[in-house]
């Protein structure tokens, strides 16, 4: 009995691990795989062009679309370039930029999740990260085209929302997705960055808990072993779920899809004593 | 250890309940800026807005103060005050969620970290939401979300305009990523708010950070800020962690976000009303 408990507080833990796991496939590794003639598209054309967020044009299945994803490096150097994959203010910019771009032409968005969190620091600061995540959710939730939301590793926070809001809410099987890092939580609650696993256990932020809570639509099966073990039958896994979330949010109307996209954000939370 | 400091440590991280500004026993308070420290009658900080008259220091005041001290002669009507808190995670800490949520609900008799009221500013009719920052750092839950979004569908409905004073450490850690989703739906609110041309004003007070910021505090029409007040995405300590350098002096002040352009003006509480008035008068087109 004692081990049972120890395995399902440890699961939450593990999981994290899986979608930080350094063999994962990132966005471009997906991008590559599911989509053809994609062309980034750079800058927030008011600062600069942040790596750690990769926007661009591309075709799904033969479709024009647009692809929005944060970005990790594989190798030192590369980690460094994409800032570990936490964007700046002007990463999240760049984001509404192409995202509002796609609503001109009426193409669909597809946006892959996988960042620690925006980043913290004075420049970030400086230029409005708040403020520039917070655009993007308003923003975000009036789009007419069709936007699908999928967080196929790390779901760091805002970080992660200001990417995050769309008609389809999907995460990959070793997905997770939370208010603040297990470690950071650990700091808070026990003074301890040890207990992180009790702290991963506590936030349920794993897939099947966040479907649970409403908070996903869908869950995307792995490879077996994970994403890292076969990047190409995971990228299979993932087109094949996006196909069907882009089928789904093109059989409504522009207002229908508005209207569900808000009605899907306005159920969430818990609270008693309603109205 | 000073006001400011304890403050500067506490920046994103949920502040115990506990916490009080304005110490309730005595005639006299000693100001919790250490540079002034001045000893001040009570009754002449109360009359002054809970402003410091030596140095201008703002003490934080509660929800019910605040929209007290906005509304005409202090009357309004509370709305959906009944929304109370649940523990959704069943969320496992040294002190249970269920426990911490009573403890709080006692210390300042609200069932969680906002109250909306509805009354008039300058007669104009008008919306307030103020959250209470004595209620678990303020934080950011699902009756947070709730209570804000219907303040927002309210407006709408019956053509109001919205002030938001915001007071918060953030998302509410032990509510998980439903807490982080109140940023989406307000957020997602207040576009219906926009689309129907309605103002939205909101008010930043010390300290307002993380999730609060990252959505509805910093989407106003107009964002305004009292003076002196901490207002951030990261908290400073996670900062300092992040980039190993010491933070410049005044980071994340209201008066370092007016210099950077992030909000519209540092008003005085004791110009507040005078300013609301007039920002109202002007959107008024449209109520
Ligand atoms: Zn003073």
């Amino acid at each position: 009995m004692e081990i049972v408990d120890k395995v399902v507080q440890d699961e939450p833990m593990a999981r994290v691990q899986l979608a930080r796991h350094d063999k994962r496939p990132y966005a471009l590794d997906f991008i590559e795989r599911i989509f053809t003639d994609f062309h980034e598209l750079h800058g927030d054309r008011k600062f600069m062009d942040d790596a750690a967020m990769v926007c661009g044009m591309a075709r799904f299945h033969g479709q024009p679309v647009v692809v929005i994803s944060h970005q990790k490096g594989r190798d030192v150097k590369e980690r460094q370039a994409r800032n570990f994959g936490m964007p700046k203010p002007d990463g999240y910019r760049k984001a509404l930029r192409i995202m509002q771009l796609a609503d001109k032409f009426n193409r669909p968005v597809f946006t892959l999740i996988d960042t620690p969190g925006a980043y913290p620091g004075i420049d970030a600061e400086e230029r409005g990260q708040a403020e520039a995540i917070a655009v993007n959710l308003r923003e975000m939730s009036r789009l007419k085209v069709p936007v699908i939301v999928t967080i196929t590793g790390e779901g760091g926070s805002g970080g992660a929302l200001a990417i995050g809001v769309g008609d389809s809410i999907n995460i990959l099987e070793n997905g997770v997705y939370s208010v603040i890092t297990p470690e950071g939580c650990a700091a808070i609650l026990w003074k301890d960055a040890a207990m992180a696993s009790r702290a991963a256990s506590s936030l349920k932020l794993i897939a099947t808990d966040l479907l649970k809570l409403g908070i996903v639509d869908a869950i995307i099966p792995e490879p077996e072993g994970g994403a890292h073990a076969d990047w190409d039958e995971a990228a299979r896994l993932l087109d094949h779920a996006l196909q069907e979330s882009l089928k789904r949010s093109q059989s409504h109307s522009v207002e229908e899809r508005l209207e569900m996209r808000y009605r899907k954000f306005r159920l969430m939370g818990a609270v008693d004593g309603k109205l | 250890m000073s006001w400011f400091k304890r403050q500067t440590e506490k920046i994103g991280e949920i502040a115990p309940p506990e916490e009080r500004t304005v110490k309730t026993e005595g005639i006299f308070v000693k100001c919790d800026n250490e540079d002034c420290g001045a000893t001040i009658y009570r009754k002449d900080l109360k009359e002054n807005l809970n402003v410091c008259p030596t140095c201008g220091h703002h003490f934080r005041i509660t929800a019910k103060e605040r929209l007290h001290m906005l509304f005409d002669d202090g009357q309004y009507e509370e709305r959906d005050s009944g929304i109370a808190p649940t523990d959704p995670l069943h969320f496992v800490d040294n002190s249970p969620y269920l426990d911490r949520l009573k403890k709080a609900q006692k210390a300042t008799g609200l069932l969680d970290a906002l109250v909306t009221g509805k009354g008039k500013l300058a007669g104009h009719e008008v919306v307030i939401c103020a959250m209470e920052f004595n209620f678990i750092g303020g934080s950011m839950g699902s009756v947070v979300g709730e209570k804000i979004t219907l303040a927002i569908e309210y407006c709408v409905e019956k053509r109001l305009p919205l002030i938001i004073v915001s007071c918060s450490g953030g998302a509410r850690m032990q509510e998980g990523t439903l807490s982080l989703m109140q940023m989406a739906k307000i957020s997602a609110a207040l576009a219906r708010l926009d689309d129907a041309g309605l103002p939205y004003i909101s008010l930043l007070t010390n300290p307002t950070t993380g999730g609060v910021t990252a959505s509805y505090a910093m989407l106003g029409d107009l964002n305004i800020a009292e003076p002196g007040a901490i207002i951030g995405f990261a908290g400073a300590r996670v900062i300092e962690q992040t980039i190993r350098q010491k933070l410049p002096k005044g980071f994340q002040r209201s008066e370092f976000l007016l210099e950077h352009g992030m909000l519209d003006a540092v008003i005085d509480r004791r110009e507040l009303r005078g300013f609301l008035a007039d920002a109202l008068a002007f959107t008024e087109s449209n109520h």
